[in-house]
């Protein structure tokens, strides 16, 4: 199987340069050198705390952010080498969906609007057939054609969040990036708009990146998931390895901390517990980032930064003490 | 014998539409050093039970219309303002959903804490800061004495909410009312916090009541929990009871239609079972059962007949007209 998307060593620093005085700003390393590759028609999953990288790294495939270094490929075309109107016109390629369907969509505009915006500004079809695109957009989705007069308000959130795949849908992308798109939503509402996604992307044949820290609803969703620590990943495999057989202490400590639904087990408490909050992004530790919190820390893990390395043929682990 | 009880409790607010019943004939019990979880969909009258309990429903527009509200034999409904600000913070408190919104951010943590032992508890300005000091230490965030002088916005959301436990628990309340306190946090900070939770209410045997949607956060916390949907508790029982064998169509649902985590992922991917549509707004109600739109298991009558509880062991009941009909009365 072919990739779609192609992430190579992708940096994204924020601030560095000087301030008017001339003393060197602190530099927050957002994203800090990632890999990986997404097949087409599959779900690639970020997982990871606040604060680790998971949506800048979407933002910069997007190209929403300013990227420090790295290339970005979907399909043949580089994406991250784009500027201006070359750039705008790929767009139709890559679409997202964001997290809150409350402000991601403009409350003075009409929901049939919003959808067909889209069409407008990439061209697609004649614009005596948009209307028609539009209706059959809503019907995908599951709104009806009359809703398309109504303004976002008058929407639930969960129909506004498919009105956010109407929209992301419109340009017949390749790849969607789906920032928490459920984690704003009620729990019954939640089921209603994954089983949305998924039947789009067998019918569509989409690729998704989904970014989410609810790891019952990744674990739903994904074919692959990689596991995000302050701006870099630190362990990669698919669905079902990482599920099973997680490596990293942290991924570990990640899967025992969700609360799970099944009496049978131990509660809080049980497995390996986190200690504390991860470290700032600007003051990188010399060694490993995990290894102030990490159980199994020994001296080396604080002067050597591992590096991701196979410990099986599709399955990645940074860590020094996984052999 | 329990330290909280909520019997019957109806709470109208004036709407454009005319009246929306906000809480219908809401009970509940809360023993001493146990915890019931009360979850449900937004819009269901979770936070306004929490609110009727701390006298905080906002009035003009809410009204409680019936009802009695029992802490320690006393009926709160009847309490007046000054003895309702008593009550508050000393004896019930409550910790809200976002740590950011709700800590003053122009005053110190410390300040902020010392501010209820001032209020409620005698000794000197010195003394409320070396307990909230103190409180800051219990929970668990490292150097007490310079965190204390910091204010909201140098800290992490977990830190916050964890001053915002410190508060709650600064005067040893008898009941603590939880509010969706880990929502806004990550997974992991969660489980630190229940773990804090948990250690605080074995030592000063603290009842708990924790509203949450996460049926997860149940099965690890509460020891019973009531169901709400639309205004109305649908279902109580222990979590054993609820969990393992829930009895009402919403409850079922509410357990199934999240994606749990599995140590072994299945192979294949079945669809979510769904709850179809949404929570009818208040003012539009039927006469019938308020879920009955969105049921799978509906019958002919339940558009017309309201279901009452029906008691399915000694700890557990549903109101639902399926239960109604298996065991008549």
């Amino acid at each position: 199987m072919s990739d779609l998307l192609l992430v190579q060593d992708l940096k994204v620093h924020f601030g560095g340069g000087k301030t008017i005085l001339g003393k060197p700003k602190a530099t927050v390393h957002a994203v800090d050198g990632i890999n990986f590759s997404v097949p087409k028609g599959k779900t690639l999953g970020i997982v990871g705390e606040s604060g680790s990288g998971k949506t800048t790294a979407a933002l910069a495939i997007l190209r929403l952010v300013n990227i420090t270094e790295g290339k970005i490929t979907i399909g043949d075309e580089e994406i991250s080498a784009l500027q201006g109107d070359e750039l705008r016109k790929a767009r139709r390629r890559f679409q997202i969906i964001f997290q809150d369907p409350y402000s991601s969509l403009d409350p003075r505009r009409r929901a049939g609007e919003i959808v067909r915006e889209p069409l407008d500004l990439m061209e697609v079809g004649n614009p005596d057939d948009r209307d028609k695109a539009v209706e059959d957009l809503f019907a995908q989705v599951g709104l009806r054609s009359e809703q398309r007069n109504l303004f976002p308000h008058q929407f639930s959130g969960g129909q506004r969040q498919r009105i956010s795949l109407a929209r992301a849908l419109a340009t017949k992308p390749e790849i969607i990036v789906c920032d928490e798109p459920v984690s704003a939503l009620d729990v019954a509402i939640q089921a209603q708009i994954l089983n949305l996604m998924i039947k789009l992307q067998i019918d569509l044949n989409l690729t998704y990146l989904f970014i989410s820290h609810d790891l019952g609803v990744v674990q739903y969703v994904c074919d692959e998931v990689a596991v995000m620590y302050l701006g870099k990943i630190v362990e990669q495999a698919d669905r079902k390895t990482i599920f099973s057989q997680p490596k990293h202490p942290y991924t570990q400590a990640l899967l025992s901390a969700v609360p799970s639904a099944k009496l049978a087990k131990g509660g809080a408490g049980s497995g390996v517990a986190l200690k504390g909050d991860p470290p700032s992004p600007i003051n990188l530790p010399k060694g490993c980032s995990f290894a102030e919190r990490c159980p199994l820390a020994d001296f080396r893990c604080r002067e050597d930064r591992p590096d991701l390395k196979f410990v099986d043929a599709n399955h990645t682990v940074a860590c020094h003490m996984v052999q | 014998m329990s330290l909280l009880k909520v019997e019957n409790i109806v709470v109208d607010f004036a709407t454009r539409a005319g009246p929306a019943r906000v809480l219908d004939h809401v009970s509940l019990s809360v023993a001493e050093g146990q915890t019931l979880g009360v979850v449900g969909e937004s819009g269901c009258g979770k936070s306004m039970t929490a609110l009727s309990i701390m006298g905080l429903v906002p009035s003009p527009p809410g009204e409680i219309i019936s009802g009695r509200i029992l802490f320690e034999g006393e009926d709160l409904i009847q309490a007046d303002e000054p003895r309702m600000r008593k009550i508050r913070g000393k004896d019930i408190s409550m910790i809200f959903q976002e740590p950011m919104t709700s800590l003053n951010p122009v005053f110190t943590v410390g300040e902020q804490i010392a501010e209820s032992l001032r209020l409620h508890e005698q000794g000197s300005a010195g003394d409320a800061w070396t307990k909230a000091v103190d409180m800051i230490r219990a929970v668990g965030i490292p150097e007490p004495e310079l965190r204390a002088k910091n204010y909201p916005h140098q800290m992490s959301g977990g830190m916050r909410q964890r001053v915002m436990i410190a508060m709650a628990l600064a005067c040893g309340p008898r009941l603590l009312i939880a509010d969706e306190p880990t929502t806004a946090l990550d997974v992991t900070v969660q489980a630190q916090i229940f773990d804090l939770l948990k250690d605080l209410q074995n030592k000063n045997k603290t009842a708990i009541i924790l509203i949450t949607h996460d049926m997860g956060v149940i099965a690890q916390m509460c020891d019973h929990v009531a169901v709400m949907y639309a205004g109305k508790v649908i279902e109580t029982g222990t979590t054993q009871e609820i969990l393992a064998s829930p009895r009402h169509p919403y409850t079922k649902g509410l357990i199934s239609c999240v994606p749990h985590l599995e140590e072994i992922p299945s192979e294949e991917r079945l669809p979510l079972m769904e709850i179809p549509g949404v929570v009818p707004p208040l003012t539009q109600l039927g006469k019938g059962c308020a879920f009955a739109p969105r049921c799978s298991q509906k019958m002919p009558d339940c558009e017309g007949v309201k279901p009452s509880m029906v008691t399915c062991s000694q700890s557990h009941s549903a109101a639902c007209l399926a239960l109604s009909n298996e065991v008549p009365a």
